[in-house]
């Protein structure tokens, strides 16, 4: 059963509808406008109040938090809250609810048992008076995170009819020390921010790292003086390893959807050029050969299709070829330069990193370069990675001078909003939904 | 025989300048004294004041040397925006690098392109590479040869002025030679 509340319906149906009218609205070339508050998409009020047993409050908390930040929900105070001994497994007395305006309540119980975490939660749809979704999440204790996670992945599925995004690691740069002289540590966190680890050490310049599609493995690129090199690194195991010596600089890998390849630049005598790589053959082959830079390769979800990011036409411009190279041409079409394809796990877009005139943007388009929208403007915003259903958009924004941080916008340009990592970071990378 | 200057102003003034110099050298000149008599003895005087000191300094970096390369030669040229051709304020740099890399056959260079920070990584990494080989182009075709040359980019990863606006980004798009063995 996927029916969705009828309210909320709604509210996804005038999003979809303003969304519509906007991209309609806007051809390709003509002056592109930042829409911030297009849709007047009011959040649907959510009651959440505190799970009952261990660490009830918390998970609650954290499922709250995830909700707030996607920008579709608003949990309500729990201070206004009337119905206050409200059990997992006793009907919630709705008038209550309704009469805080509560349109949805999530409520739970955390049990231990024999150093087990077992989690009850329910949803219900407060106005109708019944239950939209019953589960139970078991786990260890230290796991509550991604309970919490987990829990608020089912409640954003069943309201919005979309998959989730919570339950995911982001995995990015951590920069320290004083510009100039910064220190870039690879580092994987949820993606709310919480539970950072690193996982190299600083003593060697790392960048760009990217989520295999289908396994704990990253791909990323490491910087000496002497040598640029794409490795391959499994988060589970520890194990690294080169992907070759090309002659010349190798940077900027991303894995294929099915995770078999990676496509990545190679740089001989100042020209780069795009490859990939058959990751159980070992077998490598060049996609493009023109003077010009082509880097930043990023598949299409299907695995048929690249884009690129390429200055032969004599500026950065984003193009799209086929798989194996064929049928290479330009898509953006706007002033300015454009860089940092990437496609959107629905296939639905290609978001970008756009320069005009001293300000950077963070924008989408469809892969044939229509409906360009711009989402953020900032001094320097660059590098979005998405969020897999395709609805958030991860970047790096760095202020004059100062250390990058990560930000999230979601695709209507809507909601944007600092990253709750507390350090500063770049280069952040999404995973698919863990299992 | 008319001694015309036909030098610059400066010039001119110069020598002038240089003439009046002299001449107050010789008007200030202090005529010799010599003692008559010894001294009559008179109540111990303080010791003789100690010796100015002297200061020793390097002199100049030992020729076919790293610091003599950085000092007398110049290891880093400057680029445009998002452009990778050798400039005309460029090429007396590399020039001289050229006729000093031929001078000391032994020492080996890499070649360091860097990019300012408006740009994305990437695309920087690939711009840094270009102006790299932009110019090592230019050193082979000044006779230094092509194997004694390694290229690197840096991107936007290392900048020389952490500051922001114009003038810092101009420093940050630069080609640095830098010798990685064979200097003295």
């Amino acid at each position: 059963m996927t029916r969705t509340l009828p309210l909320f319906r709604m509210l996804m149906l005038g999003l979809l509808a303003a969304s519509g009218a906007a991209l309609t609205a806007v051809p390709a070339s003509a002056q592109i406008e930042i829409n911030v508050n297009r849709a007047d998409v009011q959040p649907l009020p959510v009651a959440i109040p505190a799970f009952g047993g261990q660490q009830g409050a918390e998970i609650a908390d954290v499922i709250s938090a995830n909700l707030q930040r996607s920008g579709l929900f608003r949990p309500l105070d729990p201070a206004g809250f009337i119905e206050r001994d409200l059990s997992a497994n006793v009907q919630p007395r709705f008038p209550d609810w309704r009469a805080i305006n509560a349109q949805a309540l999530v409520n739970g119980q955390v049990t231990v048992e024999g150093g087990r975490l077992r989690v009850d939660f329910r949803l219900w749809d407060v106005f109708r008076g019944e239950q939209l979704l019953g589960l139970q999440f078991t786990s260890s204790p230290e796991n509550w995170r991604r309970v919490a996670h987990k829990i608020s992945d089912a409640v954003y599925e069943r309201l919005t009819g979309e998959k989730g995004y919570f339950d995911t690691r982001v995995v990015f740069v951590a920069e320290s020390g004083a510009r100039g002289q910064v220190t870039k540590r690879l580092a994987i966190m949820d993606q709310d921010g919480a539970n950072p680890s690193y996982i190299t050490s600083g003593d060697t310049l790392v960048m760009t790292p990217r989520f295999s599609p289908t396994s704990q493995e990253i791909t990323y690129m490491s910087l000496r003086p002497d040598s640029a090199t794409v490795y391959l690194f499994n988060l589970e195991s520890g194990r690294r390893e080169s992907l070759g010596s090309f002659q010349g600089m190798a940077f900027a890998p991303r894995f294929s959807p099915d995770g078999g390849r990676v496509a990545f630049s190679v740089e001989r005598g100042g020209n780069s050029d795009i490859f990939v790589m058959n990751l159980s053959s070992r077998s490598s082959t060049r996609l493009t050969s023109d003077p010009g830079i082509d880097t930043s390769a990023s598949f299409s979800p299907d695995g048929a299709r690249i884009a690129f990011n390429s200055d032969r036409s004599g500026s950065p411009q984003i193009y799209v070829m086929g798989a194996d190279g064929s049928g290479q041409r330009r898509v953006s079409s706007g002033g300015g330069s454009y860089t940092t394809p990437v496609w959107s796990p629905t296939g639905e877009f290609i978001a970008f990193t756009k320069q005009t005139g001293g300000q950077f943007h963070i924008g989408v388009m469809r892969p044939d370069g229509t409906d360009e929208r711009l989402l953020t403007t900032s001094y320097m915003d660059e590098g979005p990675t998405w969020a897999p259903n395709g609805r958030v958009l991860m970047f790096s924004r760095e202020t004059p001078g100062g250390a990058p941080r990560l930000w999230t916008v979601d695709v209507t340009g809507r909601i944007l909003q600092p990253v709750p990592y507390p350090g500063a970071g770049s280069d952040p990378a999404w995973s698919p939904l863990l299992n | 025989m008319v001694v015309r200057f036909t030098g610059s102003t400066a010039l001119r003034l110069a020598l002038v300048a240089t003439a009046v110099a002299s001449l107050a050298a010789c008007q200030s000149k202090p005529k010799p004294t010599y003692p008559t008599e010894a001294p009559a003895p008179t109540a111990p005087t303080a010791p003789p004041a100690a010796p100015g000191p002297v200061t020793g300094q390097p002199t100049a970096p030992i020729p076919g040397s790293a610091q003599d390369f950085i000092v007398n030669v110049g290891d880093r040229v400057y680029f445009d925006t998002d452009r990778h051709d050798v400039r005309a304020d460029a090429a007396p740099i590399l020039d001289a690098q050229a006729g000093w890399l031929r001078t000391y056959g032994s020492v080996r260079v890499r070649i360091e392109g860097n990019a300012d920070e408006r740009g994305t990584r990437e695309y920087n990494l690939a711009l840094g590479a270009r102006r790299a080989n932009a110019i090592r182009d230019y050193l082979v075709n000044r006779g230094v040869s092509s194997d004694r040359i390694s290229t690197i980019s840096f991107g936007k990863e290392q900048p020389i002025d952490t500051g922001t606006g114009e003038e810092a980004w101009q420093k940050n798009r630069n080609g640095r030679t830098s010798i990685v063995s064979g200097a003295r």
